[in-house]
C-alpha cells in the first residue's frame, strides 16, 4: 500500500526521502492523510496535517492521522515558532492566497520548510500556452475557470522567491513521469520539490 | 427505533467515604445516580464516560419502561451503531454531584439534619465532580477509560480528566467547549445567578423549607442562557420577527414569537430544576480555569496530560467560540500530544453540540471507530 502511494505522487517519495527517523513533520494542505500516514509508518514521525476540506479532515481521522482544520491563508498562528522540524507543503503552494506570507510562516513554524509543486516552466505547458490555451495536464487538471492554482510558477520563479526572501534552498528534486531531471530542469520537469531553510 | 439502546433503567451507588471539596467543604457521604449501555469487555478496556453539561444527567441513551417518552439527552449519538457505539464501547452517563436528578445535591436530604442541604451544600468545581466521577470508576472497576467525553461544561470535566487521572484516560473528546469562559460569559452567568438569588421565594437557597420555588428567578436565567445557547441567525430563522396573532397589540403580553417560545422554555425548565443546582452548575463554568496555577499559561497546565485528543467546535457557538478550542489545541501542540480538531459548520449556535450533524457525527465516528480498534 505504502509503494503505491509513492507511486502515484511521486513527490511524496522525495520528501520522505529528506526525513530522518522520528522527525517532527507539519503536512500544510495534508489533503487525506497519505503523506502523513506514510511518513508515520516508514519515519515514525510525530506528524500532523492541516487541511480545510470537511471530507480531508474525516480521511485523516478515519487514517487516525492527526489533523487540524484550518485555512492556510490565515496564516500559521496556531501554531508556535520553531515548533516542527519540517513544515511541508506539497502541491499546495500554487493554490494559496497569500504565498509570500505562508512562506514566512513556513520558515517560523518549521526548522526546514519543504515544498512541491507543479513547473509552470515545464515544456508541455509553454508548448500548450504557445498554441494558444491554458495548459492542461496530470499535474494541472484544471480548466482556467475553475481551477484553485492562484499561484503558478517555475523553478526560477520559485528560485527567485527565495532569492529575495532570505530563503536558503538545501536541495532540490526535480521529476517527470517519475524520473529524475538533471538537464534542464526548468524546461523538462514537471513537479519540482524543494527543501529550504532560513538564510542565517 | 432500531438503534436504540432500549430501555434503560437508572442505578444509584453509595458513598460512605467523605469527599473534600475544592472549597475545602467535606461532604461525607453522598449517592451518584448513573446509567451504563453497552458491555464492558473482559479487560475492562472499552469504557466511556459521557459528563454532563449544564442541565443534563444520567439519562444519556435510550428511554425508561415506565416513561417511553422519556428519551436520553444525546440518544441521536449513543446507541448501537452510532457514532458512539454501543455494541462496541461500555457507555456510562451519570449526574454530578449537586445536580437534581438524584445523585446528592442542595434538594437532597442531609442526613445530619434530617433536612434538604439547600444553601449548606457546598459550591463545587469541575475538578471535585472529576474526583467523584473516579470512585464511581473505581467502584465498577474501570482503572482506565478508553474515552472520557463531554459537551461545553462536560468537555471541562473531560478535560479535567487527563490533567487530574492522565493515566487513567485514553482519549478525551472535547466537543464545544474553553479552556475557561471567557469575562462575557461569567457575565452572564452573574445575571442568571442574580435572577434567582434576588427571588423572593429563594430565602437564601432554603427555599424547600418554605414550600416555595424560586420560578421567576429560575425562569429569567434560563431563558437568558437559552438565547445564548442559540445564534441569532438561527433565532431569526425560527421566529423571525413572527407576531402571533399578525398584529401588533401595543402592550406587554406575548406578542412575539420568540417571546412565546422562551417562555414556554422557561416555565418547562423551572418546573423541574432545582435553582441551587443552577446556581452551583453555573459557578462551577465560572471557576474552571486549569491554567489558573501556571501564571494563565495554559501549554504549561496541560504538561501532564497524556491523552490523545479529539477537539470539535461549531462556527455560530459564540459562547464557546472556535477560537477557544483553538486554544486549547494549541496547548496540546506545545506538548506534542495527539490532537485532531474539527470546526463544524453549524447554524445552531452552542447548541449544535447536542444536534444530529453529518460531518460531526462522522468526525465523532470516525474517531471513535479507531479508539474502539485500540480497545478490543
Amino acid at each position: 500500500m505504502n509503494i503505491s502511494i509513492v507511486q502515484a505522487r511521486p513527490d511524496f517519495a522525495a520528501i520522505a526521502a529528506w526525513i530522518p527517523q522520528g522527525a517532527s513533520v507539519l503536512d500544510l494542505g495534508c489533503g487525506d492523510g497519505a503523506l502523513l500516514d506514510y511518513l508515520k509508518n516508514t519515519r515514525q514521525v510525530r506528524g500532523y496535517g492541516v487541511e480545510i476540506s470537511d471530507l480531508n479532515i474525516l480521511h485523516c481521522i478515519e487514517r487516525g492521522v492527526n489533523v487540524i482544520q484550518g485555512n492556510l491563508d490565515e496564516g500559521l498562528s496556531g501554531f508556535e515558532s520553531n515548533s516542527f522540524d519540517f513544515v511541508i507543503l506539497s502541491q499546495t503552494l500554487q493554490a494559496t492566497r497569500h504565498t509570500e506570507a505562508l512562506m514566512k510562516e513556513i520558515l517560523r513554524v518549521g526548522r526546514e520548510g519543504i515544498v512541491s509543486f507543479p513547473n509552470f516552466g515545464y515544456w508541455k505547458n509553454r508548448m500548450q500556452v504557445l498554441l494558444g490555451n491554458m495548459p492542461i495536464s496530470r499535474e494541472l487538471p484544471y480548466q482556467w475557470y475553475d481551477t484553485p492554482n492562484v499561484h503558478l510558477c517555475t523553478l526560477d520563479d520559485f528560485e527567485n522567491l527565495c532569492d529575495t526572501h532570505e530563503v536558503r534552498i538545501l536541495a532540490r528534486h526535480v521529476i517527470t513521469g517519475g524520473k529524475d531531471v538533471e538537464v534542464m530542469p526548468n524546461l523538462r520537469g514537471s513537479v519540482a520539490v524543494y527543501r529550504f531553510k532560513r538564510a542565517e | 427505533m432500531s438503534n436504540s439502546v432500549g430501555i434503560v433503567t437508572a442505578q444509584r451507588a453509595h458513598f460512605d467515604t467523605p469527599l473534600q471539596f475544592n472549597s475545602s467543604a467535606v461532604l461525607p457521604q453522598y449517592d451518584l445516580v448513573y446509567e451504563t449501555y453497552g458491555t464492558l469487555n473482559a479487560d475492562r478496556s472499552n469504557a466511556i464516560l459521557i459528563c454532563h453539561a449544564l442541565s443534563g444527567h444520567h439519562h444519556v441513551a435510550g428511554s425508561y419502561a415506565e416513561d417511553p417518552k422519556n428519551i436520553g439527552w444525546w440518544d441521536n449519538m449513543i446507541g448501537p451503531g452510532k457514532p458512539i457505539d454501543t455494541d462496541k464501547f461500555f457507555v456510562i452517563g451519570l449526574n454530578n454531584l449537586g445536580g437534581c436528578h438524584g445523585s446528592t445535591g442542595p434538594s437532597s436530604m442531609d442526613p445530619a439534619t434530617g433536612k434538604p442541604y439547600g444553601s449548606s451544600f457546598p459550591i463545587v468545581t469541575v475538578e471535585d465532580w472529576v474526583h467523584a466521577q473516579a470512585r464511581l470508576a473505581d467502584r465498577l472497576g474501570i482503572q482506565q477509560f478508553a474515552a472520557v467525553i463531554g459537551g461545553s461544561l462536560g468537555g471541562m470535566q473531560a478535560m479535567q480528566w487527563s490533567l487530574t487521572y492522565p493515566e487513567r484516560v485514553r482519549h478525551v473528546l472535547a466537543i464545544a467547549t474553553a479552556p475557561c469562559l471567557t469575562t462575557e460569559n461569567i457575565a452572564f452567568n452573574d445575571v442568571a445567578r442574580n435572577a434567582i438569588l434576588t427571588d423572593p421565594d429563594f430565602h437564601g437557597g432554603d427555599f424547600y423549607q418554605y414550600k416555595v420555588v424560586p420560578t421567576r428567578g429560575l425562569r429569567l436565567a434560563r431563558m437568558l442562557g437559552h438565547i445564548t445557547y442559540l445564534s441569532d441567525d438561527a433565532m431569526a430563522g425560527k421566529f423571525g420577527r413572527g407576531l402571533r396573532s399578525g398584529e401588533y397589540k401595543y402592550g406587554y403580553d406575548i406578542e412575539f414569537e420568540v417571546e412565546s417560545y422562551l417562555r414556554y422554555q422557561g416555565d418547562k425548565f423551572a418546573a423541574y430544576f432545582d435553582a441551587n443546582t443552577y446556581l452551583l452548575m453555573t459557578k462551577a463554568l465560572d471557576y474552571f480555569d486549569p491554567a489558573r496555577h501556571s501564571e494563565h499559561n495554559l501549554a504549561r497546565a496541560f504538561a501532564p496530560i497524556k491523552a490523545s485528543y479529539l477537539v470539535v467546535s461549531f462556527s455560530s457557538d459564540w459562547r464557546f467560540s472556535p477560537d477557544r478550542s483553538r486554544e486549547i489545541v494549541k496547548a496540546l501542540l506545545h506538548n506534542r500530544r495527539n490532537v485532531s480538531y474539527a470546526e463544524i459548520q453549524s447554524r445552531h449556535g452552542h447548541d449544535s453540540f447536542l444536534m444530529q450533524d453529518e460531518q460531526y457525527f462522522a468526525v465523532m465516528r470516525n474517531y471513535l471507530n479507531n479508539v474502539a480498534k485500540e480497545a478490543a
